[in-house]
């Protein structure tokens, strides 16, 4: 293999295409019952009673009194109870399962279940901040008090769902008197740790094994670990397997979101036109608990400065507790919130100063050596010049703009510039995460990854054994990856933060480089290797300071649309990419991640309506949660170029989350063009549209 | 409980079941084949789409009552065949697989717009698709593979 980035076939893709590959809903056990659960059915308050009528033989609740550990889901705060006991946070929130053989009789019980309430009015409002951040660069006041002018404005962005098509499901049960959880999830290792707190166990007590995942864009992060807490106590009651596998409208209701945010820009402008600081408030929407949002908030407080370098920043940011269900990690994590603000804000800060915005957004661009947001470096070359001057002459996007921008016909192109941190921020690799990977050769030269990393549909099972393959040089077929399964796999991390190439991928290459050095043919070898932090690399914690990502990779994203001058219904007509991801380990997986992550993110910006009233989601299902079908999405060009990482597995760095966070402001500063307002809010959906024509500023 | 006669890749079933029964769930639980997939149990991702004399259909949607008589092909039944093997080609080249979850259903999908119109158009393509939900691929790699499939199995349809 001299060429990584030749496309090879895919290691899953025919098991996958005849349906002959295992989800988990696809796995029947021997003597296995099945799980419901039983939820909150108001927003706020408290259950003064449950009573459950008389239980045929071979059914049980499952609730707070049986869990042998402690009552709260282990992931960073300790503020969300595997099931309530009795304060109600959010509508849907588990009370008990109930389990037994037969699911109508379990849906009929359900129905006889009375729960009575002290019900409270549930708050809604965002005044109730559970976590809050600070951070500046350089001096983010004094150029506010000495500015010519200055120029701010709110961007509001509302909730997405990750509407992975395989729903939430997992299955456990007893191997003596170990437990073991298998299913549909992310991060294998989240889950054994929120076992071990729940039961109350020792480490070799339970084991956590992944199956083939029907997408997971974030979602299967965190949640798994409540559903997983949730079914190790029943097994641990009722000694059989259980399954415990969400219906679609079950799962929609009750699981992570996209954190909707409002999120504040000032800009402070000196009297030769230009930006000298940028101060930024950021809200978000945290939910009934903090699960994520903290680190969430981060994300989008330090992608504050966009693509761009600003002199001087002030940042703000608050996660608000209120009475809906908890919102999580979704692809992108925070960046899609502020890099919509922060595009949309310069290209209005641009319009405010009567100044070209393509020439005023190329001017702030960040070059080689600026400081970060966070006063960090801007280590490697940064190439975006070349990636917007590409994409630009693909699209034709200036012929285009200017007839747009001059014409009444409804049309519109816009773009996006952005970045993306790889990784875990700040000093969570080295700290929190600290991966481990192994590498097991055995008497017949096979080579076994070992790592927890899970393939969710991105590909990893084929570009792990093409790099381990590609370095000892070595036919595919010799190298192994099975689905993790946390008796044999080292914790090399959540499968999350667009960190499993650049991350674990160049802890499996340094593995695989060792191993080729002291090759022992036929003789079994066992190798390890541990996360260390390049020495260069210095953050601040507690002051959010210094360098937030090793590496960073960057893109253009280019939408072309058509307004229906009656309907007001976007039509998008074209999509053009380009990116730096590093170096591609595979084309067709990189392909991939462009395609599916802009279709994510443009719909993200015109498309995916999700809404809350009194507390409850007003969408349960794909019939009322809309996303892109084939007709909805127009075709997508995407290219890269070469800009290899030292630290990444032949160059290459982040690129799932990349794909996505773009993808909004571009299409929205499309239709700003088209309709000659300003937008300051997505999704721009058909009613914000003509409400804009009718009252909006131009 | 009602006695159901019908043609299931191109063997005769006769069943003695619920005619309310979803037919998703008599493949999925009652014969145990996997391969159709449920994706939101209202007849609007397309994960669970099979073939109903030849045109597809959301399982999820039809109650076994509406299968008497009839002739239905899954996945399973499908893959044995020499038009399978060219569109499977065609998706594995193409990279039209990731996740892999509406695969199976938008193979189906896929069959049943060949079958009607051997050689589509991009957009006749899209439109044949609409019904399937994909949240992976953006579509483009999966409208390549049905194209690539139609000119590679010229004479099949």
């Amino acid at each position: 293999m001299s060429d990584i980035n030749k496309t090879i076939e895919r290691v899953d893709a025919r098991e996958k295409i005849s349906g002959i590959a295992k989800y988990v809903d696809d796995l029947k056990m021997e003597g296995e019952i099945y799980a419901k659960t039983i939820r909150a059915t108001i927003a706020k308050g408290k259950i003064t009673d449950i009573s459950v009528p008389p239980l045929p033989e071979g059914y049980a609740t499952v609730g707070v009194k049986d869990i042998p550990g402690k009552n709260f889901v282990k992931i960073i705060f300790d503020d969300q109870p595997v099931f309530t006991e009795s304060e109600v946070t959010y509508f849907g929130e588990p009370i008990m399962l109930l389990v037994g053989p037969d699911k109508a009789v379990l849906r009929k019980i359900a129905n006889e279940i009375r729960i009575a309430y002290k019900e409270e009015k549930p708050n809604l409002e965002w005044d109730d901040p559970m976590i809050s951040y600070h951070f500046s660069k350089g001096d983010g006041d004094q150029p506010f008090q000495t500015a010519s002018k200055t120029f701010s404005d709110v961007y509001i962005t509302g909730y997405q769902e990750q509407a992975y098509l395989e729903t939430q499901g997992l299955i456990g049960y007893p191997e003596g008197n170990r437990i073991v959880i298998t299913g549909s999830m992310q991060c294998p290792y989240y889950i054994k740790n929120a076992l071990i707190n729940c039961l109350g166990c020792k480490d070799d007590m339970v084991r956590v094994i992944q199956q083939t995942v029907g997408g997971a864009f974030g979602g299967k992060e965190e949640f798994p670990s409540l559903m997983a807490c949730q079914l190790a106590v029943a097994v641990y009651k009722m000694k059989k397997p259980v399954r415990l596998i969400y219906d679609r409208k079950e799962d929609m209701p009750v699981t992570t979101k996209r954190h909707p945010s409002r999120i504040r820009l000032e800009a402070a402008i000196n009297k030769k036109n230009e930006i000298t600081a940028i101060r930024a408030a950021v809200g978000l929407d945290g939910g009934a608990n903090a699960g994520l949002s903290g680190v969430v908030l981060q994300r989008a407080m330090i992608a504050s400065s966009g693509a761009y370098t600003f002199p001087n920043m002030d940042v703000t940011g608050r996660v608000y507790r209120t009475n809906t269900v908890p919102n999580g990690a979704f692809r992108g994590f925070g960046a899609p919130q502020m890099l919509f603000s922060i595009e949309m804000f310069i290209g209005h800060v641009a319009k405010f100063l009567g100044l070209d915005p393509f020439e005023f957004r190329m001017k702030y661009l960040a070059k080689q050596g600026d400081k970060t947001s966070t006063s960090g470096t801007f280590r490697d070359p940064i190439i975006m010049p070349e990636l917007i001057g590409k994409a630009m002459k693909e699209s034709d996007y200036l012929r285009k703009a200017q007839i747009y921008s001059a014409g009444n016909g409804y049309q519109g192109i816009g773009m996006s510039f952005f970045l993306h941190g790889c990784g875990f921020t700040g000093s969570g690799e080295a700290t929190h995460i600290k991966a481990r990977v192994r590498l097991e050769k055995d008497e017949n030269d096979n080579v076994r990854i070992l790592i927890a990393a899970v393939d969710m549909g991105q590909g990893i099972r084929t570009t792990m054994r093409k790099l381990v393959a590609s370095i000892l040089e070595i036919p595919m077929e010799k190298v192994i990856f099975d689905l993790p399964d946390t008796d044999f796999v080292p914790d090399s991390g959540p499968t999350v933060a667009s960190r499993t190439m650049m991350i674990v991928g160049g802890l499996v290459d340094r593995c695989a480089r060792k191993l080729k050095e002291k090759w022992l043919a036929n003789e079994k070898q066992i190798l390890e290797e541990n996360f260390q932090q390049p020495e260069y690399v210095k953050w601040d914690e507690e002051k959010l300071a210094g360098d937030a990502y090793p590496a960073y990779s960057w893109g253009v994203n280019i939408v072309e649309v058509e307004i229906d001058k009656a309907t007001c219904q976007v039509k998008p007509i074209g999509i053009w990419s380009e990116y730096d991801l590093g170096h591609a380990i595979d084309e067709m997986v990189i392909k991939g991640q462009c395609d599916g992550g802009i279709a994510q993110g443009v719909a993200y910006g015109y498309l995916e309506v999700m809404e809350q009233k009194d507390g409850r989601l007003r969408q349960k299902n794909l019939t009322d949660y809309i996303i892109p079908t084939a007709v909805d999405m127009p075709p997508t060009m995407s290219g890269v170029i070469d800009n290899p990482f030292a630290l990444g597995p032949y160059g290459a760095k982040g690129a799932g989350e990349l794909t996505l966070v773009g993808g909004a402001p571009a299409i929205a500063k499309a239709i700003e063009m088209a309709i000659k307002r300003n937008v300051t809010e997505i999704p721009v959906t058909p009613e914000k549209i003509r409400e804009l024509i009718d009252n909006g500023r131009n | 409980m009602a006695e159901i006669e019908f043609i299931l890749n191109h063997q005769k079933i006769v069943s003695e079941t619920d005619p309310s029964l979803r037919l998703l769930d008599y493949l999925r639980n009652t014969l145990a084949m996997s391969g159709t997939k449920e994706g939101c149990g209202e007849g609007e991702c397309g994960a669970c789409s099979v073939l109903l004399d030849g045109k597809v259909v959301n399982s999820c949607m039809v109650p076994m009552a509406n299968v008497a008589g009839h002739e239905v092909t899954t996945i399973e039944g499908f893959r044995e065949t020499k038009r399978y093997k060219i569109l499977e080609q065609a998706f594995v080249q193409c990279g039209a697989v990731q996740c892999g979850f509406c695969t199976p259903g938008m193979i189906i999908a896929s069959e049943s717009l060949l079958r009607q119109n051997p050689h589509p158009s991009e957009s006749e393509i899209r439109e044949a698709l609409s019904g399937n939900l994909c949240r992976c691929t953006g579509y483009n790699m999966i409208v390549d593979a049905v194209k690539k499939a139609s000119e590679d199995g010229d004479g099949l349809w």
